[in-house]
């Protein structure tokens, strides 16, 4: 008979920038999950590894700086370490050596809980670097645990470590300022519970933990001192000229920010140009095994199921993958060098007046490309109000697939009226529509900035770590992490949605569509009859086709008609499809060359009064409801995986479509 | 005395006590803490924000949470 192995759980607790991440990937490699802390929008990293006889399983808590949380994540590092939730056997105290008396401040705090604890120094190879010695025996006898000194990087100390953990200890030292919690705090009867009052009372009078909190902490920094003092040596100044001289340029009045252009436009030039080469062999690689699979399967509705709704709808998922991998591996290494926060410090007072914060304007340029990879990247902006703003603004900017609708639309507007002087009209009217995305998103960021309330207190306390060289692993961890979150969280609401489309266009009541091919087949000994008119015929009798027409008095205020009707419906999986709807309702084929479709557009004439369709006063309203309306499943299925609600994406969809409303009706009634 | 938004850069100072109570709290558990020296770094292209150091790494703050830092100016020797 054999017993299951003794199974133990772990949480890394330590400050942002202390090099926990990094350990987490030295523990765990490749056995690492994420999922979610209930009720909040924090990712929960976990993993497991094995030592000796002993299964145990690692949870990479959020950065905090202490136990009295200022910020959401913080909290949420305070509860899993409190066990609410999942019950944590050991925690490891995680320090960066080099950096040694701010971060015991966490460590001491954790030791008070009285639970079994290890602590990691961390870095030690940078703090040997900056001649810093550290007396590991005297501090395992001050603290009164095993310190176990590491250098996560390079994987040096990690068995060490790992066996200091199946034999950790309680510390029988205290920290906390115990006349203090006596005269304050007198119902608590141990530094644990005073942790759970400050987390139950949050947002209510806090005056009594407040000032514990204040006479601790720098009762606590006394003591922190005094250990400095007994078991650290480190040279009078600490050389950092490295960092000091990289600041310089980082953050100068002119060089700093043409860095950050620099940074931008490769950021830009890699997603919206070079993105796109792999994004064609996924949407080809996709269309082959649509035929081949169509091909094999008998024909039918399954056939038709599996191919058009199945494979199509898993295919417009997978082609987000380059830019989504591309964005991420840009940004890893801007935060794991440091440089992030350079930028979100440069770009500070700029960006605060509009609500937003430094680190808003990489996943706003990135927008450009893509609101689905920007909204992700959202998630290095530690205040949730300044984030949420981020998200919701975002996608007003005008993404690449606006751009064939853009085109579409401008070429019918000034067909024969080529330019103005030496600009053509149709780069003045792009350039402006770019500008208008612009403009609605920070407008709409100062307004959300006066509407949206948080109990999270703003402020801009911020470390600026020293630069590192940037980690392959972490990098390609976070990659693949990004992008398994998306295809398998955001993934299956586009999947759903995109059934649900094809469904709609593919499917009429009754015997709509067997009517249609009767008739078409009696037409053919009269003319040949043209597959591109069976198929416009099939998707006005479709469902979509009914609503098209159903929605037709809504959007008649707007200049638009029932088949821009369908459009809109059908376009609401991934804008560009409104060119692709347009062509089949014209019956200029379902082809990426929409130059017979544009000359059929500015042929079509009103039925009853023989006046062109397609009049400037359309096209511009049609124009600017593209910009601003929330026509993207995947949007609104990544704005609830970031957000982890359904409020915000529908908050998204009703403010972004209900703009679209009123602009195109303001346009289209100026106009004509 | 005066708060350490007013600092000019390389200056150093000593910090005296603190002006907002949530702000303190979190300047404290960053090595803010009285009796600290702090020295002006750098400030942003704009001025603001400000680059602190202080026990032993850079801290960026914005001058109006600065300014809730009270600090005597370490004269010259």
């Amino acid at each position: 008979m054999t017993n299951p192995l003794p199974h133990i759980s772990i949480a890394l607790v330590g400050n942002p920038n202390s090099g926990k991440s990094t350990l987490f990937n030295s523990l765990t490699g490749l056995n690492q999950k994420t999922g979610n802390y209930a009720g909040v929008t924090v990712d929960k990293h976990y993993g497991t590894y094995k030592y000796n006889n002993t299964s145990v399983t690692v949870t990479d808590l959020p950065g905090t700086y202490s136990l009295f949380p200022k910020s959401m994540d913080e909290e949420v590092a305070c509860k899993a370490l409190l066990s609410e939730g999942e019950k944590v056997d050991v925690a490891i105290i995680v320090v960066d050596a080099s950096n040694l008396k701010r971060h015991l401040l966490l460590a001491t705090q954790v030791i008070d809980l009285k639970m079994p604890c290890v602590l990691a120094l961390n870095m030690i190879d940078e703090a040997d670097k900056s001649n810093i010695t550290i007396y590991v025996s005297e501090l395992e006898k001050l603290l009164g645990i095993d310190v176990i000194p590491i250098d996560s990087r390079n994987k040096k100390g990690i068995e060490d470590l790992q066996k200091a953990v199946v034999k950790a200890k309680i510390s029988n030292t205290v920290f906390y300022n115990f006349e203090k919690q006596k005269e304050l705090l007198p119902d608590c009867a141990s530094y644990t519970d005073i942790i759970k009052e400050d987390l139950s009372v949050k947002g209510l009078n806090t005056n009594a933990v407040n000032d514990f909190e204040l006479a601790d902490n720098i009762h606590r920094f006394s003591t922190i001192n005094y250990i400095i003092a007994k078991c650290v040596k480190q040279p009078q100044h600490v050389n950092k000229s490295v960092t000091q001289k990289l600041d310089q340029f980082f953050t100068h009045k002119i060089f700093g920010f043409l860095f950050f252009l620099l940074i931008l436009f490769i950021v830009f030039q890699f997603i919206f140009f070079i993105a796109e080469y792999p994004m064609s062999w996924i949407e080809d690689g996709f269309l082959f095994l649509m035929n081949f699979t169509s091909g094999i399967l008998p024909k039918g509705q399954l056939n038709d199921l599996i191919v058009n709704g199945v494979l199509a709808g898993i295919s417009g998922i997978v082609v987000f993958i380059p830019q989504i991998a591309l964005l991420f591996f840009f940004i890893a290494i801007l935060e794991d060098t440091g440089y992030m926060a350079r930028a979100s410090f440069i770009l500070d007072k700029l960006m605060r007046r509009f609500g937003l914060n430094g680190k808003s304007v990489i996943p706003m340029i990135s927008s450009v490309a893509c609101a689905v990879p920007s909204i992700m990247s959202t998630r290095t902006i530690m205040n949730w109000k300044d984030r949420m703003i981020t998200i919701l603004v975002t996608p007003l900017i005008s993404c690449s697939a606006r751009l064939p609708v853009y085109t579409l639309l401008i070429g019918i507007m000034f067909a024969g009226k080529e330019s103005l002087g030496i600009f053509s009209y149709q780069g003045l009217v792009l350039m402006g529509m770019y500008l208008l995305g612009f403009a609605a998103a920070l407008i709409a960021a100062i307004v959300l900035k006066y509407v949206l309330k948080t109990k999270e207190k703003s402020y801009f306390i911020m470390e600026l770590p020293v630069y590192r060289k940037p980690q392959l692993q972490t990098v390609i961890m976070l990659v693949f992490d990004k992008v398994k979150v998306f295809l398998f969280d955001a993934g299956k609401i586009i999947l759903a949605i995109s059934i649900i489309l094809w469904f709609l266009t593919s499917h009429a009541p009754g015997n709509a569509f067997s009517t249609i091919e009767k008739n078409a087949l009696a037409q053919q000994t009269i003319k040949q009859v043209n597959k591109y008119e069976l198929n416009s015929q099939k998707l006005e009798a479709s469902y979509a086709g009914i609503l098209g027409k159903k929605i037709e008095p809504a959007i008649k205020p707007l200049g638009f008609d029932w088949k821009i009707g369908i459009a809109l419906i059908t376009s609401f999986a991934a804008r560009e499809v409104f060119v692709g709807t347009m062509a089949t309702i014209y019956s200029t084929g379902d082809t990426e060359n929409s130059e017979t479709l544009r000359e059929k557009l500015m042929s079509e004439k009103e039925y009853e009064t023989g006046k062109p369709v397609y009049t400037s006063a359309v096209c511009w309203s049609l124009l600017v409801f593209y910009a601003f309306a929330m026509q993207c499943m995947s949007t609104l299925a990544t704005t609830y995986r970031e957000t982890k609600h359904w409020k915000w994406p529908a908050v998204q969809l009703v403010f972004m479509s209900g703009l679209a409303y009123l602009s195109s009706l303001l346009v289209y009634t100026v106009l004509s | 005395m005066s708060t350490l938004d007013t600092l000019k850069q390389g200056e150093t100072a000593t910090i005296q006590t603190f002006n907002d109570a949530f702000l303190s709290l979190k300047l404290i558990e960053m090595g803010c803490l009285p009796g600290e020296t702090v020295k002006l770094a750098y400030t942003a292209p704009f001025g603001d924000p400000i680059a602190i150091e202080v026990s032993g790494y850079t801290l960026s703050l914005r001058k109006q949470e600065a300014s809730t830092v009270v600090v005597s100016v370490n004269t010259k020797n």
